[in-house]
């Protein structure tokens, strides 16, 4: 009988080999983001952002028109592009110090304004590029070489939970949560990014998916550790699951009860 | 159109509209913020788009972004904003992407004053971002010029695949003066399609990719003199220089440009009841420097004084022009304070008694 | 049928695999690849289920599936 060959390079991915770390989640984002350009036919519109990061050659291995953004400013650039061409479908991919660090001004305002393009956030608690240093996503007590102790939430805070800062925000967007460092999860994480791409597609609002990762030559150790750790750790803080839909509910605070402020006296 | 009486910041707006300029990203600060406001009146009305940034970083990255899909995209700050808007300016060069970046000069450093300034030249003309890099700068010295100016700044921002930064202060952005704008006067340099452009591969074309990372030291030594090269042809095509009262001899020239130059110009007349011959060489392009015309000028004079509001920054390429052949004088204010024709008459007559005193020193 | 083949000198022996496959089918090599790692390769081609965990896990595209005849997929991807 006929083999039918199930699995094949998406074309939106250059047949190219990447710098990536052997086990590094980016390598599974890219396909995940390819195969969803093509399975939506988005290819011949796509413009992508790259970030300044370990992804920052994203551009050579994506077969569509791409932008090498400064550091943490691919969603002004992509508010560029999409303002310029709204025909065009925006893909902005960034990382922690780049979205969550240099870059918080830019992605809570592209959400707040609502630009129609969808954000790719890799979350792996750490600036990979660089070598390791601590990020806004660095974990309490987790070891990077700017908190060789672990981080002190004393001195540093504690790490921001963007999707969830993110969908406060009144504007109607697409905000999730996913994970890719098991084949389960990530097809979970393809599934939340067609979402995010089909809002956009749609004309709909802005969208961003971010996705917990890992990252093994940083954190010191194998990609299978690396996993175990992402899920013994990282889970708990970072909640999977879809924080803002564009129907969603406003997240207004509550009317204050009057009798539960002190010192009143009861109209 | 018939001249309009009109806000010099209004007038680069609607200059820029009339040039095709669709997309205007930009962060409220003052002196330039008419620019803005008139902006977002115009543009929706020619089914343009208008985004107030949260900061000029972002108004600098969002034109960055537009413009690498092949439209005509500007910005407009003063100083401090121009200060955070440096790194995308540095990557708009390496990515050789067009744009149009307006200064609406005030005094500095830091948050200075809200009056004009002209302290921002070094950082327009000698980079202000990193690496080697230019952008080709124009000074308009009156609304009427800005309007051209800002005209042949989208033309030869698309002809060079580079930003172009015009070059104000807070009088010019301010002034309300008459404008006459010329839509329809043919472009400076032509137009070629932007086949480079992120505009969607549909594989007819090499993939547009929008970058200056160059991670190869030899690609990058070659990327760095393909962009000399530029620099290069700007020098040689696009310099542009102004001369008032040079139809006579004269022993003073004084070389100013923006709203200095305009102080000087009137100073000429009370100059000349006083029986100095001067005349006024006003640069035009502050990057590429008019370095022969000014050195030519100057060899006509036996001085030359040099009239900024600053400290004195174009003095030095002056300087440069003149290689020591004539004595250099300056005069300069800071902190938003003018400069008034008597001040320069003044300046002007007492370098003309030096030059006598020395005449009379040789002779005696 | 399913069918899966591992490219060799794409694998940069992460293992991701080898941890996905519910079936435990996969293992390194004790060989080396032209990159000079370990690369992974299938054990025990014939109980194999067809699950697509394996080339889902990897961040390489050095997996593929064929199969021949039906192939039942337990989740969608």
């Amino acid at each position: 009988m006929a083999e039918t060959v199930l699995f094949a390079r998406p074309r939106s991915l250059e047949p190219l080999d990447t710098h990536y770390c052997p086990g590094c989640t980016h390598g599974v984002v890219h396909r995940l983001v390819a195969e969803l350009l093509d399975e939506l036919e988005l290819r011949e519109r796509t413009v992508g952002i790259a970030p300044v990061g370990c992804a920052v050659l994203a551009y050579n291995y994506f077969a569509t028109d791409f932008q090498e953004a400064s550091h943490g400013r691919a969603p002004a650039v992509a508010t560029g592009v999409k303002r310029a061409r709204p025909d065009l479908f925006v893909v902005a991919y960034q990382g922690d110090g780049d979205l969550a660090s240099i870059g918080l001004g830019e992605i809570v305002h592209c959400a707040n304004r609502g630009e129609k393009v969808s954000v790719v956030f890799v979350n792996n608690a750490t600036y990979g590029m660089t070598g390791g240093q601590m990020a806004p996503t660095t974990l309490p007590g987790q070891a990077t070489t700017t908190c060789v102790e672990g981080r002190d939430a004393a001195l540093a805070g504690y790490p921001i939970r963007m999707a969830e800062l993110l969908s406060t925000l009144k504007t109607p967007a697409f905000i999730a949560r996913a994970a890719a460092h098991t084949p389960l999860h990530a097809a979970h994480a393809k599934a939340m990014l067609r979402r995010a791409f089909r809002y956009q597609a749609e004309g709909r609002c802005f969208s961003l998916v971010e996705l917990l990762s890992i990252c093994p030559t940083n954190w010191g150790m194998p990609p299978h550790g690396a996993a175990r750790w992402l899920e013994e750790h990282m889970l708990p803080y970072y909640p999977i699951g879809v924080f803002k839909t564009p129907d969603g509910q406003d997240r207004a605070p509550l009317p204050l009860d009057a009798r539960s402020v002190p010192g009143r006296t009861v109209a | 159109m018939a001249r309009k009486l009109i806000k010099g910041c209004e007038a680069i707006g609607e200059a820029a509209v009339q040039a095709g300029c669709k997309l205007f990203f930009g962060y409220p600060i003052t002196p330039q913020t008419e620019i803005l406001e008139y902006m977002s009146r115009r543009l929706p009305q020619v089914g343009g788009t208008f985004v107030q940034a949260e900061s000029e970083v972002a108004a600098s990255n969002m034109i960055y972004g537009a413009a690498g899909t092949g439209e005509r995209a500007m910005t407009a700050s003063s100083s401090p904003g121009i200060s955070l808007m440096m790194e995308a300016v540095s990557y708009l060069a390496g990515a050789e992407l067009p744009a149009v970046i307006v200064n609406v000069m005030r005094a500095g450093p830091g948050l200075g004053g809200i009056l004009p300034g002209q302290a921002d030249y070094y950082q327009a003309t000698k980079g202000g971002g990193h690496g080697d890099y230019h952008c080709l700068v124009l000074a308009p010295w009156s609304a009427q010029e800005a309007a051209d100016l800002m005209r042949d700044a989208f033309d030869l921002s698309d002809f060079y695949r580079n930003p172009v930064m015009v070059l104000c202060d807070g009088l010019i952005g301010q002034i309300m003066e008459p404008v006459e704008f010329h839509a329809d006067r043919p472009p400076c340099q032509p137009s070629a399609p932007k086949t480079w452009a992120t505009t969607g591969w549909r594989g007819d074309r090499p993939r547009a990719i929008i970058n200056s990372l160059y991670l190869d030291p030899e690609a990058l030594e070659k990327h760095n003199q393909a962009l000399q090269a530029k620099y290069d042809a700007m020098a040689r095509n696009e310099v542009r220089c102004a001369e008032v009262g040079m139809e006579a001899p004269y022993e003073l020239l004084i070389v100013a440009y923006g709203s200095a130059a305009r102080v000087c110009a009137t100073a000429l007349g009370a100059l000349k009841a006083q029986g100095v011959a001067a005349a006024l060489c006003r640069p035009i392009t502050l990057f590429p420097f008019p370095y022969a015309e000014v050195r030519r000028a100057a060899e006509q004079a036996k001085a030359v004084l040099v009239v900024e509001l600053s400290a004195g920054q174009m003095i030095e390429d002056v300087r440069l022009a003149v290689e020591g052949r004539r004595p250099i004088h300056f005069l300069g204010r800071q902190g938003g304070m003018l400069v008034m024709p008597q001040d320069v008459a003044e300046k002007a007559a007492g370098v003309a008694r030096l030059l006598l005193e020395a005449v009379e020193g040789n002779r005696g | 049928m399913p069918h899966i083949r591992i490219d060799r000198d794409r694998c940069k022996g992460c293992e991701c695999c080898v941890h996905a496959c519910p079936q435990g089918i996969l293992a390194m090599s004790a060989a080396i690849n032209t990159r000079g790692t370990a690369y992974a390769e299938v054990a025990e081609p014939r109980r194999c289920i067809g699950c697509r965990l394996c080339y889902i896990a990897c961040p390489d595209l050095a997996i593929e599936m064929r199969f021949a005849g039906t192939l039942y997929c337990y989740f969608a991807y």
